[in-house]
């Protein structure tokens, strides 16, 4: 890892009705994500509705924060970021970044672990992944 | 009931421009608007049907029918699937068609962003903060160019395809701009060229990606028994199929697109199957979009577009599916970010023998036109069409 890289600040989210339980979670360091009460089966982003069956309700239940990289992509933009989909060790796949790790380095299938950074503006924290 | 052989596309027309800087959104819309009107032998009195998507400024249908001074419509569609809205735009004029809400549609798509300086593949959209994705995408930098690079990366891993081949799409594509006066990019590339080229996102180089330009493009449908008083040669839709996808909740997988629903439900209207297409004009917003649509749509095997897209195979004289001769997205034109309607214009060139002689298809009976919309990497709608010369 390049020390001299800066490092992009995300821009920070816009809550709804909806999801400002998801971003209070993580301001403490919790990732949700959304399971149908009768399916057991969860989904991302969470959402009130379940996105695979009319029936169960959804409660929202913190991930491990384990997963692995489904698939990367690193802008070469000003301030070079790394896009990815990490598949969560509960099953589903979020669309995040990669921090505090080699570009270079980045491989499909990677081990990660979750990390929150701080976005502008208020510091909301975003989940990222780093390598595990 | 079937659309099959109850529509006709007998008008086509693409703006030459490729930098507007003097012209409005809704003047190019009207400017394609009359050019496609005149191919077809017809005029704004003519027109009952209006069809429009998101590049049109203002309230869609209502601001640009004001605009234009259609007075004698009875059927308006402004289905927003973005840069393949237009594709299916002629399935949904052949439907109205067919059901008799309208008998000549007219179809625009026209935008400046090239003249605004928008930097479409690598700047972030804001969007807006009720979209729901919004809140779960924007902070992470997702722009359209590193979305189909996770796409890339993905078929890369599963299925060992090379930037190499994806390489050859490029290079194709710019085989045939080299005859295209208009295009923005006329000069014939190499795999090294594309290779050499700066990396723009993982693994996508900048001549994996499209040109960004100003200018737009219109169709004009009707039914047979119209088309048959005009003088140009018939066109008629005789397959059609839309599909949406998106990330499933979390399940989205990467390595395939809506192309494969929406090109099976084509087919299956149209009652024909790959082998049978002459010529096929698919999206190409990246490199990537087009190998992924083609094992899709059913060209090869899935997994295989990398071999199947490799030496030459997609140049038309060279290779067995002779692909957007015009040039395409990559290298000739990609109008408001959008390329669905000038697929649908190069397929009836194609169909009437009216493509440059240097890469006209023989013989071009049958030829197929694929649009994606959105982002593979995300959401998007695909839509396809199955043409015929009658």
């Amino acid at each position: 890892m390049s020390e001299q890289t800066p490092q992009r600040v995300p821009p920070s989210p816009t809550p709804d009705p909806s999801t400002r339980g998801f971003w209070e979670a993580a301001k403490q360091g919790k990732l949700l994500i959304g399971r149908n009460t009768k399916t057991g089966k969860t989904h991302y982003p969470p959402r009130p509705i379940c996105p695979f069956d009319d029936e169960g309700e959804v409660e929202y239940v913190p991930a491990s924060g384990d997963g692995t990289i489904y698939s990367f992509s690193v802008m070469r933009a000003k301030i070079p970021y790394a896009i990815a989909y990490v598949e969560l060790a509960e099953g589903p796949r979020m669309m995040t970044n990669i921090v505090n790790c080699d570009f270079n380095a980045l491989r499909v299938g990677q081990k990660v672990k979750l990390t929150f950074v701080p976005s502008e503006g208020d510091g909301q924290p975003v989940p990222m992944f780093t390598p595990a | 009931m079937s659309i099959r052989g109850k529509a006709c596309i007998v008008g086509a027309y693409e703006h030459p421009t490729r930098k507007a800087e003097d012209k409005s959104t809704a003047q190019l819309h009207a400017e394609v608007a009359l050019g496609a009107l005149r191919d077809a032998g017809l005029t704004r009195k003519d027109v009952d049907g209006y069809f429009c998507a998101g590049d049109a400024p203002g309230m869609g249908p209502l601001s640009m029918a004001d605009y234009l001074g259609l007075d004698r419509l009875r059927h308006v569609d402004s289905t927003d699937v973005g840069g393949c809205s237009y594709l299916l735009h002629v399935a949904h004029a052949a439907e109205a068609i067919a059901l008799g809400k309208c008998s000549i549609a007219l179809i625009t798509l026209a935008g400046r962003p090239r003249s605004e300086g928008v930097a479409t593949g690598t700047a972030p959209r804001a969007g807006n903060p009720a979209q729901p994705d919004v809140q779960f995408e924007y902070p992470y930098g997702a722009a359209i160019a590193n979305m189909y690079a996770m796409c890339a990366m993905r078929h890369m891993y599963e299925y060992g395809t090379t930037s190499e081949q994806l390489a050859w799409i490029k290079v194709a594509a710019s085989h045939h701009a080299q005859h295209n006066e208009h295009a923005m990019l006329r000069k014939v590339v190499t795999v090294e060229d594309v290779l050499n080229s700066p990396m723009v996102a993982d693994p996508l180089h900048r001549l994996d990606c499209c040109v960004i330009s100003d200018g737009g493009g219109a169709l004009v449908v009707t039914k047979p028994e119209i088309a048959r008083t005009l003088k140009r040669p018939i066109v008629t839709v005789r397959g059609a199929g839309e599909a949406v996808k998106h990330t499933m909740g979390g399940t989205i997988d990467l390595t395939y697109t809506g192309a494969r629903f929406a090109g099976a439900r084509a087919f299956e209207e149209a009652g024909v199957k790959p082998a049978d297409i002459k010529y096929a004009s698919i999206y190409d917003s990246f490199t990537i979009t087009v190998l992924m649509q083609l094992e899709d749509l059913g060209f090869c095997e899935k997994g295989q577009g990398g071999k199947f897209v490799a030496d030459g195979n997609l140049i038309s004289g060279v290779g067995k599916l002779p692909f957007n001769t015009d040039g395409g997205g990559l290298c000739n034109n990609h109008p408001a970010n959008r390329g669905g309607i000038t697929k649908v214009i190069e397929a009836v060139r194609q169909l009437r023998g009216e493509a440059h002689p240097a890469v006209q298809v023989k013989n071009c009976d049958l030829a197929l036109a694929h649009g994606t919309g959105g982002s593979l990497g995300t959401r998007h709608g695909s839509a396809t069409l199955v043409l015929e010369r009658e």
